[in-house]
């Protein structure tokens, strides 16, 4: 145990970027983005990230609220375009949005002029499944998840955990080989949170694809994940530590967080993050005194 | 709300609007009647005359008149401010260029093309529907540009990561988006459809219920003037109606804010 809990803390920054691993789902090689603000300022939100994501692995990205997790996600998306570095998927450059990957996003993106089976089944059918048959995968998708008898409805009519459940199902229809989660239980109460996390990692560890998950929540990242990384506070904000998690699997996200290994990580992990998190205070607070 | 109360208030309203009016009219206070029924006419005579008109059958003609001008104003008009506001929101370039001419045009009082359209197109129908038109034209262009324009950005993403062409996010996305903001307008363009319809035929036309208000005034017949209005107005809300009904179908995947009413104040 003693050699699990020390962190496998591997110092990529500023170096040049490693060579490609054949297993790499996702990998980000000294990755900035910025944007450009108002007059000719130009923020830098993230500076030379390196970030690698294996086939079947499960990486969370830990930081500071607006710290850039996001913006790394949409880099892995194609969503956004890089100022600087490589993104490779699967060994090939991206260069324009990721068709192997299915995003799961913060805020609602369910079309709302859809009902519930609509929406699930849209994906196959703009891919050109016969709409009957794509009615039907989207029927078993909607059962697997709970939702059977709610094929009718408008995503309004549903609750933040319903919602949630129609779009994770509606990404994981199409099979993706990558999915990116950008704090998609954020908005949910606690015990919807857990029994979201637990719902994932069920249908995860059914075919166990590559997943790039976000979140503010250590303790969500930790029982989630099989690796932690830790982003410095913004701007130009950096990875700054990487944790792979002892813990074995199957998990049961409420019971893993009282075992000791579980508290040990959180520990050592929270040692650094803390000092992110008050960093990225006092930046709000500088930045709120400057306006 | 309950309905029945909500309902017998209404006609209570009414009700006592009608008895202020009929005394105010027929009652002499110190020998002088509040309200000369020469210029107010009476509650009984405008009733007598919207029962002789009903009787004689000579206002069902008017009322189809009118109806008729005010959909195919509704109809022309939204298609073309669906289509170029399609287009608009779609082509920045496009949308640049004519924004001050629309900005021009728009800011015009209607009236005053009345009379072009009068000349151009004649005393029959189509002056009033092209009346109309202008009316509803941006109305529902302005909602379907705005409605296309303001997308959701993260739906939007989400359709584009789900793997959605250009052609297929026109049908699924901005498609959806711009009707339902062309339909929230249902009730303005529908009610800007019958204003144009009444007033192209209250400045110069042979029939429709502007043509009888206009007949009326010409010859100081109070009675039927009011007579004229309150026709219309009925007629406006028997339309509105019919508009709610459709709108809640067509919107049934909104939240309704009756709804929301009930979940937060049971």
């Amino acid at each position: 145990m003693g050699g699990s809990k020390t962190a496998i803390l591997e110092d990529r920054m500023g170096g040049a970027g490693r060579t490609t691993a054949p297993g790499d789902a996702i990998l980000l090689d000294a990755v900035s983005v910025a944007f450009r603000l108002a007059g000719k300022r130009v923020f830098t939100a993230v500076e030379r990230a390196n970030l690698n994501v294996g086939d079947g692995e499960f990486v969370a990205i830990v930081g500071p609220t607006g710290c850039g997790k996001s913006t790394l996600l949409n880099v892995a998306a194609g969503l956004l375009q890089p100022a600087e570095g490589r993104v490779r998927i699967f060994n090939a450059p991206l260069t324009r949005l990721n068709a192997q990957a299915g995003y799961l996003f913060q805020s609602e993106a369910l079309f709302p002029w859809k009902t519930v089976i609509e929406n699930v089944a849209i994906g196959p059918e703009i891919a050109g499944v016969k709409p009957v048959m794509a009615r039907e995968n989207a029927r078993q998708w909607l059962g697997r998840l709970g939702l059977a008898g709610f094929e009718a409805r408008f995503p309004h009519m549903l609750s933040g955990g319903q919602r949630k459940r129609v779009a994770l199902a509606q990404v994981l229809i199409r099979d993706p080989k990558i999915l990116l989660m950008d704090e998609p239980f954020g908005p949910l109460d606690a015990q919807t949170r857990q029994i979201m996390g637990n719902l994932l990692l069920e249908l995860w560890s059914a075919d166990r694809k590559a997943v790039l998950f976000v979140t503010h929540d250590l303790e969500e990242a930790i029982a989630l994940a099989d690796r932690v990384v830790i982003m410095s506070a913004g701007p130009a904000s950096r990875i700054i530590g990487n944790w792979r998690v002892p813990l074995a699997r199957p998990r049961d996200i409420a019971e893993v967080r009282l075992l000791p290994e579980f508290l040990n990580l959180h520990r050592e992990i929270w040692s650094v993050l803390k000092q992110e998190v008050m960093k990225g205070y006092k930046q709000a607070d500088l930045a709120s005194s400057m306006a | 709300m309950k309905r029945l109360p909500l309902l017998l208030t209404q006609i209570l309203v009414a009700v006592v609007l009608i008895g202020v009016w009929h005394v105010a009219t027929t009652v002499p206070i110190n020998g002088v009647k509040l309200l000369p029924p020469f210029f107010f006419s009476t509650p009984l005579d405008v009733f007598n005359r919207i029962v002789k008109w009903l009787l004689e059958g000579t206002i069902w003609r008017h009322l189809a008149i009118t109806l008729t001008e005010s959909m195919l104003a509704f109809v022309i008009g939204s298609l073309g401010g669906v289509l170029i506001g399609f287009w608009f929101a779609r082509q920045r370039f496009v949308a640049a260029v004519f924004d001050p001419y629309l900005k021009m045009v728009n800011a015009l009082p209607r009236v005053v093309l009345a009379p072009i359209f009068a000349l151009w197109l004649g005393l029959g129908i189509w002056s009033k529907v092209a009346l109309g038109v202008t009316l509803v034209f941006f109305v529902v262009f302005f909602n379907v540009y705005q409605g296309v324009k303001e997308v959701n950005p993260t739906v939007l993403s989400n359709a584009r990561m789900l793997g959605m062409n250009e052609r297929q996010l026109l049908r699924h996305v901005y498609w959806p988006s711009a009707l339902s903001w062309m339909f929230s307008s249902l009730h303005t363009s529908v009610g800007f459809a019958v204003v144009g319809a009444v007033v192209g035929e209250y400045l110069g036309s042979a029939a429709g219920l502007g043509y009888i208000i206009q007949q009326a005034e010409g010859v100081f017949d109070v009675a039927g003037v009011f007579a004229g209005m309150m026709v219309l107005a009925v007629f406006v809300v028997l339309i509105d109606l019919i508009v709610g009904a459709v709108e809640k179908r067509l919107l049934q995947w909104r939240p309704s804010p009756v709804e929301g009413q009930l979940l937060t104040k049971p």
